[in-house]
């Protein structure tokens, strides 16, 4: 049972104005999943805005309350630089990733103009000489600009279900 | 995959190598026979095993799973206040009842044929013990109190519960010894623990290689080039490896010195683990807050058989180990902070946190060279590995470049597997 403390909007949304914004969503998020796939993780700070926050988060932490998460991101710059220690300083075996987003709920907008919404994630990890194994699945909690046709993540909450990770999470879902 | 890899074992005595402790056999890491020994004499041996944080238990019937080496069990506070373990298994038939992570509770029943037990294990109801209409039912001699599930001793220190199925065990404090102690001492006696969450994942190596990891300041300088680096380690700087009289448990401990001028010898060695021109955006997640009546900025303890206690600057935390056979161990980590944390200290040390766990800068090495060595050691054609450095000491040292903590273990080691 997982309760929604993250998405809260004030305003419902007509059909018709729901119908654009799952679409906009739908290319946001395989355009997100497109970078993480090719770990271009350089690319991956320019979804968010400037000040935006960046968690990932077991599911039996979120919903506790606890905020112990296995990424923490404020600002742009934290992700920048999480970004440079996967390029530059992490030690890890090669890997491929594929990122699979789905079941897009549009939740709403708040009176600021921020738009709410829950997406299901699946990440399959494969090592070179192993079968392929789901990693991690869980939900996106997004709070999105927008600004015309254009999305970016004011937040992305991660909440994850595969509460035991298979020896470590190298790169960001 | 894992089926498919073919063990080495390839010394089927499980005879230490006549060299000694400078060598150490693969078989202790990968063999099933030496594994069954390990859970018989170590973890349910004398020692004392960590099973939870007193703090996860506010008030009477507060519950935990948790386990004693790879035996799962139940942490729980009674009626009376005090805190209870015993084995997650039902008398009757071996059912694993408990099945919440953590919660509250009156009593446990076990699903299958309701046999209930109460905060303290004891079996409190057997459903038609008496059968039905005078027929079937528990034989007349039958006594609930000789059908309690395995009960453990348990020990706290300063809000640290361990669990022990030895009758001759020691107390607490001598079992760590006042080396150990001193540095646990830091972190537990400090104030209120607040539990500000969990993380869990699974290893694929042997359980003692994370034991090792911790007793082997050398790969610390060159492995993590994070640490490296950002200077937050490097050979050089002020350090101890603190081992206590038995081998069996250690701190590492180190201090920060933002000022330390490498010399050109040890840049020289450092090459590999070096970025010359890798600046962080941000760098406050890195600073360190004074908290602590302690000389050093950075502890980390390995306690004997499977507690770590995570004192990375401002992140704390434990980690539990649970060998899951010889070829893979889970590590539950909880971590804390204290309930004078304000708000702006709670957010630091999750901030650091990117610092440390499954997806930290630093733990995602250690994770995957313990599996590179795992690997290793199950597939090679070789039998040994060599642990040869700082040749004069066994036990306590002052440099990083040395491996004389781990021959302290594997002394304590040897002694209690009589290998």
């Amino acid at each position: 049972m997982m309760t929604n403390k993250v998405n809260d909007p004030e305003t419902s949304l007509t059909t018709e104005e729901k119908r654009k914004l799952r679409f906009l969503i739908e290319e946001f998020n395989t355009a997100y999943a497109r970078v993480l796939d090719a770990q271009k993780v350089e690319d991956w700070p320019d979804f968010f805005e400037e000040d935006a926050s960046y968690t990932v988060i077991a599911r039996e932490n979120f919903d506790e309350d606890l905020p112990v998460s296995l990424v923490w991101c404020e600002g742009k710059s934290m992700m920048r630089d999480r970004a440079s220690a996967i390029r530059s300083t992490m030690v890890f075996a090669p890997r491929y990733l594929r990122h699979i987003t789905s079941n897009v709920c549009v939740n709403g907008r708040d009176e600021e103009g921020y738009i709410f919404s829950e997406s299901n994630y699946l990440v399959m990890e494969t090592l070179m000489e192993d079968s392929t194994r789901i990693f991690q699945t869980g939900v996106y909690f997004d709070k999105f600009c927008q600004n015309k046709e254009r999305l970016s993540l004011k937040s992305r909450k991660c909440v994850y279900d595969s509460l035991l990770i298979p020896n470590d999470m190298v790169f960001p879902v | 995959m894992d089926n498919l890899i073919l063990d080495q074992g390839s010394n089927p005595n499980l005879v230490w190598p006549a060299e000694g402790l400078t060598h150490i056999p693969d078989w202790v890491y990968t063999s099933n026979e030496n594994f069954k020994k390990e859970r018989e004499k170590i973890f349910l041996g004398d020692c004392w095993n960590f099973v939870a944080l007193e703090a996860e238990f506010p008030e009477p019937g507060s519950f935990k799973r948790s386990y004693v080496g790879d035996i799962p069990v139940i942490v729980s506070r009674d009626q009376a206040g005090k805190i209870n373990v015993f084995e997650n298994r039902c008398a009757h038939r071996g059912v694993e009842f408990c099945r919440d992570l953590r919660g509250k509770a009156d009593q446990f029943i076990c699903p299958y044929h309701q046999w209930t037990y109460g905060l303290n294990g004891e079996l409190i109801a057997v459903p038609f013990r008496r059968g039905e209409r005078g027929k079937g039912g528990m034989p007349a001699d039958f006594e609930m109190a000789q059908h309690n599930p395995k009960r453990f001793n348990v020990a706290i220190r300063h809000g640290v519960i361990f669990a022990s199925a030895s009758e001759a065990i020691e107390p607490i404090e001598d079992y760590l010894g006042p080396e150990t102690c001193e540095h646990f001492d830091a972190v537990f006696k400090k104030g209120k623990l607040k539990i500000l969450g969990y993380y869990r994942n699974r290893l694929n190596g042997n359980w003692k290689l994370y034991h090792e990891n911790l007793k082997d300041p050398y790969h610390a300088t060159l492995l993590h080039v994070f640490l490296a680096t950002f200077k937050l380690m490097v050979a050089g700087q002020k350090s101890a490896m603190i081992t206590d009289a038995t081998g069996r448990h250690a701190t590492a401990a180190s201090a920060r010195d933002e000022d330390l001028e490498l010399g050109e010898d040890i840049a020289g060695e450092m090459r590999g683990a070096w970025r010359d021109n890798m600046k962080l955006e941000d760098t406050k997640f890195m600073k360190y807050v004074d908290e602590f009546d302690s000389p050093w900025t950075v502890t980390m303890q390995t306690i004997w058989p499977n507690l770590i206690v995570q004192r990375e600057l401002n992140t704390l935390g434990i980690r539990h180990i649970v060998p899951r056979g010889p070829h893979a161990l889970d590590m539950y980590w909880t971590m804390f902070g204290y309930d004078s944390d304000d708000q702006e200290m709670l957010n630091h040390r999750m901030r650091q946190g990117n610092l440390m766990g499954p997806s930290g800068y630093l733990g995602v090495d250690d994770n995957e060279a313990i599996r590179f060595l795992q690997e290793g050691l199950r597939r090679s054609f070789s039998d040994r590995g060599v642990v040869k450095l700082d040749p004069n000491n066994e036990g306590d040292t002052d440099t990083l470049i040395s491996e004389a903590s781990i021959r302290a273990m594997y002394r304590h080691y040897r002694q209690t597997m009589g290998l």
